[in-house]
């Protein structure tokens, strides 16, 4: 949280004002909705926290954060119709299906609302631009390293992911597995799935302590996943043998750091993801290009240059462990 | 009757048989002792669940809340646990049953006293509850280093080799086969569903019987949500998220009549086994994970029709001597 001293938000505003001065005159406010996986989710929950924060750094700005009360891409189709009905100026959306939400977001998109997509993207068709919390490759090869970095001598791992079909947890995996190579004697045995449920999760991990008795990491890139992985290798009488990584939130994350089941684990962070989305989406609502090689503004962020599929990476993910869990559990 | 619902248990028998079999061909190591006994305990949530769910079917009804209840339940219980880290367990389990057995006799009031369909009441509280979690967290998660040590290990502490939560199945299972065949509240629940209009004139108040039913799958399932989130060591809005179904298909695999009438605590028992068996087995055997879901389908087809086979017998006309004797 160093990022968010006060001169870096002083610097923000001064940048915003100077930016968008000329809307800044503007009657109405403009309503940018952050439309998230499911309501309740400690990650979206921040990520909101950060909209807000641009929102008062840009003034004239109102959030309205939503989205459905369960994962799914039924339920954020309503929640956008019922957006468009309300006439906002802009969506910023987190996709459940990169192809489901399309003809809904369209709809949006010809009514002359800006869309963006945010940390799980949708298809090309359906927004202007997608904001990535960190780049794929980035993130696979942490989640690797994450678990590499504590057996010197190498050894067998696990991914437990989240459902089979899930967008992004099966772009890192396939960009972690790319990575292998790099890592002498890391290998990976099996790749199993949790859908985000305490339940199948734990039961999954408690099968791979099963299958594989000289597992030395399981790596979870899902917060429940994480969670379930680590209360099951507790269970087991296996912290030290086995250690739990991945991604995963420090407030959910301290009581594993503590007992040492999780050595260390990584995240971006979604106050950051938050902010920036606001700020983008805010940009090109005020007539920002989104062309490929566009470089849009998203205040003390900096600023992201879209590729030729309009995705941008936001930053590199942050590594947690018992030196600075303390500082971050109240945080997110 | 007896001897239908004895054999549908036997062929149950014969079923986890079979699929033990065939996972230990592939997995020697699942058919251990100590392996069955942890699969016994992961399936004791589904198991207390599963009788609490009979019981309501029985009655012609169904509780689709009971995930929700055991989420609203375990969340009201860990905030607790947050305020109140001394507390001892005992006052703990009491607070968990009673709020989730006030939360069962809200969805029997309205059924009882307002005649609603359950289905419709259920799957209306259902979302009452999740929401209510929500409105008491705003979204926020219950986790590990927030729960006090003596909340987390009570399910896990062992008695005679088996974890407390495995002996509150096992309690379950002879305290509700005791009631259902023992008692008159126990029958009661047999014929306000076999025959409700013949059960109101053999004295039988159906609504209240029904009241009965939702009070003690809500006490089942407040109980059952202390012991989840506990075990889980985590409480939020989507715990046991879609586990109401899964409740649903151990009853029917069980050989419980969605029609009411017909079910008994060893079918619940066997139904939930089986489930939580193929759950169990299916991550050590390495089989895709969409074919969870479609062994799981498969088997409650299967048992449906068997039920629709077990039906056609029903009905017998027992007085005919008597009426050509007059």
């Amino acid at each position: 949280m160093k990022r968010r001293t006060f001169t870096s938000i002083v610097a923000g505003m001064s940048l915003a004002a100077g930016m968008f001065g000329t809307t800044a005159m503007a009657q109405d406010n403009m309503r940018i909705a952050l439309v998230v996986k499911a309501l309740g989710i400690g990650f979206f929950e921040a990520a909101a926290e950060g909209a807000e924060e641009a929102a008062g750094e840009l003034g004239n700005v109102e959030i309205i954060y939503t989205g459905p009360t369960d994962t799914t891409a039924e339920g954020q189709i309503e929640v956008i119709n019922s957006l468009i009905a309300q006439g906002v100026d802009a969506i910023a959306i987190s996709a459940n299906d990169p192809d489901a939400l399309v003809p809904a977001l369209k709809r949006a998109m010809d009514r002359g609302i800006t869309v963006i997509s945010w940390d799980s993207g949708v298809a090309e068709a359906g927004r202007q631009m997608h904001l990535n919390p960190s780049s794929t490759p980035l993130i696979g090869n942490t989640i690797i390293k994450l678990a590499a970095d504590h057996m010197p001598d190498g050894g067998e791992v696990a991914i437990l992911s989240a459902s089979a079909t899930a967008t992004n947890q099966n772009a890192w995996i396939e960009a972690a597995k790319e990575v292998l190579p790099n890592y002498d004697g890391v290998d990976l045995v099996a790749t199993v799935y949790g859908d985000d449920l305490s339940d199948k999760s734990y039961r999954e991990a408690q099968g791979l302590m099963a299958s594989y008795p000289n597992l030395k990491a399981i790596i979870a890139p899902t917060t429940v996943g994480i969670l379930a992985s680590c209360q099951a290798v507790t269970d087991a009488g296996k912290i030290g043998e086995i250690n739990v990584t991945g991604l995963g939130l420090p407030s959910e994350m301290a009581g594993c750091v503590d007992s040492g089941a999780t050595k260390s684990f990584a995240i971006w962070n979604p106050i950051d993801l938050g902010y920036s989305a606001t700020m983008l989406a805010h940009a090109i609502a005020n007539g920002a290009e989104t062309g490929a090689g566009a470089e849009i503004p998203m205040g003390r962020m900096g600023s992201v240059t879209l590729d030729d599929t309009g995705s941008a990476a936001m930053a590199d993910p942050f590594t947690y462990d018992s030196s600075n869990i303390e500082q971050f559990k109240s945080i997110f | 009757m007896k001897r239908i619902l004895a054999s549908r248990e036997l062929l149950l028998l014969v079923a986890i048989g079979l699929v033990l079999g065939i996972i230990s061909s592939r997995f020697p190591a699942f058919i251990t002792l100590s392996n069955l006994a942890a699969v016994f305990n992961d399936t004791s949530p589904l198991i207390l669940l599963a009788i609490g769910q009979m019981i309501v079917i029985l009655t012609k009804c169904i509780d689709l809340s009971v995930a929700a209840n055991l989420a609203l339940t375990g969340m009201v219980v860990s905030l607790i646990n947050i305020s109140a880290p001394g507390l001892p367990i005992i006052v703990t389990l009491v607070v968990a049953t009673g709020f989730g057995a006030c939360l069962g006799m809200f969805n029997g009031i309205l059924v009882w006293k307002l005649d609603i369909p359950p289905i419709v009441v259920t799957l209306g509280t259902m979302t009452i509850f999740r929401g209510t979690i929500f409105l008491l967290t705003e979204g926020k998660w219950v986790n590990s280093h927030e729960m006090s040590d003596t909340f987390k290990a009570f399910p896990r502490t062992e008695l005679l080799g088996l974890p407390a939560l495995s002996w509150f199945a096992i309690a379950a299972v002879i305290l509700f086969t005791i009631v259902m065949t023992r008692t008159t509240l126990g029958r009661a629940f047999y014929a306000a569903g076999g025959n409700p209009h013949a059960a109101i004139y053999a004295g039988i108040n159906v609504g209240r019987t029904q009241f009965w039913a939702f009070t003690i799958s809500g006490a089942l399932a407040g109980l059952t949500g202390y012991l989840w989130v506990s075990r889980f060591a985590v409480a939020y809005v989507d715990v046991a998220g879609g586990f109401e179904l899964t409740v649903v298909a151990a009853c029917v695999i069980g050989g419980v009549s969605i029609m009411g009438g017909i079910g008994s605590v060893p079918g619940a028992l066997l139904g939930a086994l089986f489930l939580g068996i193929i759950a169990n087995a299916l991550p050590v055997v390495n089989i895709s994970p969409f074919w969870q879901m479609a062994i799981s389908g498969g088997a409650i087809i299967i048992a449906v029709v068997l039920n629709a086979q077990a039906n056609l017998t029903k009905g017998r006309i027992i007085l005919k001597r008597a009426e050509h004797a007059t």
